[in-house]
C-alpha cells in the first residue's frame, strides 16, 4: 500500500503494552486533511487507547505518533461524567481552556444547535445537548482535526442520526478532518473515507466497501453484521458507492 | 458570655479558625471536585510522622508535617503507575501505616502517644501568636498559588484529558495541588487535628454544593460555611469543653445536614 505523505496525524507501529497485557499492538493510522477515519472494533479492542496515544495523553511502549507541525485539535472524550462536581453552565464549560468571546459562544451553540442553552447548567443536559456541546467546544478551537470518541453515546436513537449529520455538515463547513471512534457500523459504512478495524491491532482496513467484505470483518463482528451492512449499503447505493469507489481507489 | 470576646486566647483562637476556614473552602472544594478526600486523608495522616520526627530531631514540627506529606503524595503518585493494587487499596495502605509510623514515633519521645492529643484533634484554645501567624502567612501562600493555579484546576476537575489535550500541563498543576494539600494540613494541624483536617474541607465544599451555579460562588460559599463551623466548634469547645477539632467538624456535619433543607438549584 502506498504511504501517503500528506497525513497530519499519524501513528507508526504504535504499540502499548501495560503489566504485561498487548493493549495495541503495532498499529498504523494516517489521518489526512478533510477525510474521515473511522475506527471500529469490539469493546476492549484498544480503540479509546489508541484515541488517547493519537492525542498525546498515553504515552506508547514503542513507535511514534507524528503530528503536524501546528496542527489544532478539538478533542470531544468519550466519557464525559454526566454529574459532574463542578458547579458549570455551558458557556463556562466552552471557555475551560480558552477565552472565547461570546459572538464565539454564541456562533459555535448556533451551529451546533443549541443557541438557546448557554446559561444553561451542565448537569441539566440530556446526552444529546452534552454532545453538542462538547462538539462548540470543539469548533471554538478552529480544529484541523475533529477527534471524536463515541460521539453518539447516550444519545437516543432519532438523536443519532441528527447529531452524525451535524458532524458532516460541520466537517463541510470547517474543511477539517475527522478521527472517529464508532459503535455504529450504519454510520460507518456511509460516510467514512477509511475504515479500520482494530482488535489490538489492525484487523484489516481500506474503504468501507472494501472493509465489509473482508473475512476479518466477519469474524470481528460475526456474519450477521456484515450482512446486515451489506444489505444497508446496498441500499444506499445510489447515494453512496460513487463516493466510496472513489476513495478505494485513492487507497 | 460576650466577655470571653476580650480574652486574648479566644481572640487568637477565633483569629487562627477563621484564618483556617479561609483556606478550607476553596482548597475543598477541589478535593471534592477531584474525588480527593481519601487522599487529603492520607497526606495528613502521614503529616504525624513528620510530626514525630520534629519532636524526635528537633526541628519545626510544620516543616516536619509539609516534608513528610509531599513524601507520601509523590510515593503515592510512583506507586499509581504500577496497575496491580487499585488505588483506593494503596491509599489505605499508605494512610494507616503512616499514621501507625506517626503514634509510634511520637510516642517515643513522649512516652505515650495520648499525650499528644491536640496534634490528632486539635487545641484551639491554646494557640500562640506564632501559631495564629503560621496560619496566616501559609494559609495566603496556599490562596495565592491557588489564584495561580485556579483556572488549570477547574479544567483540570472537569475533564482532566481534555485539559491535558488542550494544553494544561497537568502533572505540574496536580504536583502544586499536592503541596498546597501538603501545607494546608500543617497549618491547621493544631486547630482541627490531622485525623479532622479532611472533614474540614470535604464538608463545608459539600455543603456549599447545593447552592453554586459557578466555582467561584461554591469556593466562597465553602469559606462561609468553614468560616461558621469554625466559631461554632469554638463555642462549644469554649462553653462546653469539647475537644475542638471534633467541635468544629461536628458543627459543619450539621450545617450541611442544615442545606439538605434548601431546594437544589443546581
Amino acid at each position: 500500500m502506498l504511504k501517503a505523505t500528506n497525513a497530519i496525524l499519524s501513528a507508526r507501529d504504535a504499540s502499548l503494552v501495560i503489566g504485561g497485557r498487548t493493549i495495541l499492538d503495532r498499529v498504523n493510522i494516517d489521518v489526512r486533511p478533510n477525510e474521515i477515519v473511522t475506527v471500529i472494533g469490539p469493546n476492549g479492542a484498544g480503540k479509546s487507547t489508541l484515541v488517547r496515544c493519537m492525542l498525546g495523553l498515553q504515552p506508547l511502549s514503542s513507535g511514534e505518533i507524528v503530528r503536524a507541525k501546528s496542527l489544532r485539535i478539538g478533542y470531544v472524550p468519550q466519557r464525559f461524567p454526566l454529574i459532574p462536581n463542578v458547579p458549570l453552565d455551558v458557556r463556562r464549560l466552552l471557555s475551560l481552556t480558552l477565552k472565547p468571546s461570546e459572538d464565539e459562544i454564541d456562533a459555535a451553540l448556533a451551529e451546533t444547535g443549541i443557541p438557546h442553552l448557554k446559561n444553561a447548567t451542565v448537569t441539566r443536559l440530556s446526552g444529546g445537548e452534552l454532545q453538542r456541546a462538547l462538539l462548540a467546544r470543539a469548533l471554538l478551537r478552529k480544529p484541523d482535526l475533529l477527534v471524536l470518541d463515541e460521539p453518539v453515546q447516550a444519545v437516543d436513537f432519532m438523536g443519532e442520526a441528527r447529531m452524525y449529520e451535524l458532524i458532516s455538515e460541520v466537517r463541510k463547513r470547517h474543511r477539517c478532518g475527522i478521527l472517529m471512534v464508532s459503535h455504529d457500523l450504519h454510520m460507518v459504512m456511509a460516510e467514512s473515507d477509511h475504515v479500520i478495524c482494530l482488535n489490538g491491532h489492525v484487523c484489516c482496513e481500506g474503504g468501507p466497501v472494501k472493509v465489509q467484505q473482508d473475512p476479518e470483518f466477519a469474524k470481528l463482528f460475526g456474519p450477521s453484521a456484515a450482512r446486515m451492512i451489506a444489505a444497508y449499503t446496498h441500499h444506499h447505493d445510489h447515494d453512496h458507492e460513487g463516493h466510496n469507489h472513489h476513495h478505494d481507489h485513492k487507497h | 458570655m460576650a466577655e470571653i470576646l476580650s480574652e486574648p486566647f479566644f481572640q487568637r483562637a477565633l483569629l487562627a479558625g477563621l484564618g483556617i476556614a479561609l483556606v478550607a473552602g476553596p482548597v475543598g472544594c477541589f478535593i471534592v471536585w477531584r474525588r480527593m478526600a481519601y487522599f487529603g486523608e492520607t497526606l495528613a495522616h502521614s503529616g504525624l510522622f513528620g510530626v514525630g520526627l520534629g519532636l524526635l530531631l528537633g526541628f519545626s514540627l510544620t516543616l516536619g508535617a509539609v516534608a513528610t506529606a509531599v513524601a507520601v503524595a509523590i510515593l503515592l503518585m510512583l506507586m499509581k503507575r504500577q496497575r496491580v493494587l487499585a488505588t483506593d487499596t494503596l491509599l489505605g495502605i499508605l494512610s494507616h501505616s503512616s499514621l501507625a509510623l506517626g503514634l509510634i514515633t511520637v510516642g517515643l519521645v513522649t512516652g505515650a502517644a495520648g499525650d499528644h492529643m491536640d496534634l490528632l484533634f486539635g487545641d484551639i484554645l491554646t494557640v500562640s501568636s506564632r501559631d495564629v501567624m503560621i496560619v496566616w502567612a501559609g494559609g495566603a501562600a496556599v490562596l495565592l498559588v491557588l489564584a495561580f493555579l485556579w483556572r488549570d484546576l477547574i479544567a483540570i476537575s472537569v475533564h482532566e484529558d481534555l485539559a491535558q489535550a488542550e494544553g494544561v500541563n497537568v502533572q505540574r498543576v496536580e504536583l502544586g495541588f499536592i503541596l498546597l494539600i501538603a501545607l494546608m494540613t500543617a497549618i491547621s494541624m493544631k486547630i482541627v487535628g490531622l485525623l479532622l483536617i479532611t472533614a474540614l474541607l470535604v464538608i463545608p465544599a459539600a455543603a456549599a454544593r447545593r447552592l453554586s451555579a459557578t466555582p467561584e460562588r461554591m469556593a466562597v460559599i465553602a469559606a462561609a460555611m468553614a468560616g461558621v463551623a469554625v466559631m461554632a466548634g469554638l463555642a462549644l469547645s469554649a462553653f462546653a469543653n469539647a475537644i475542638s477539632g471534633p467541635a468544629i467538624v461536628l458543627s459543619a456535619g450539621l450545617l450541611f445536614v442544615l442545606t439538605l433543607v434548601i431546594p437544589q438549584r443546581n
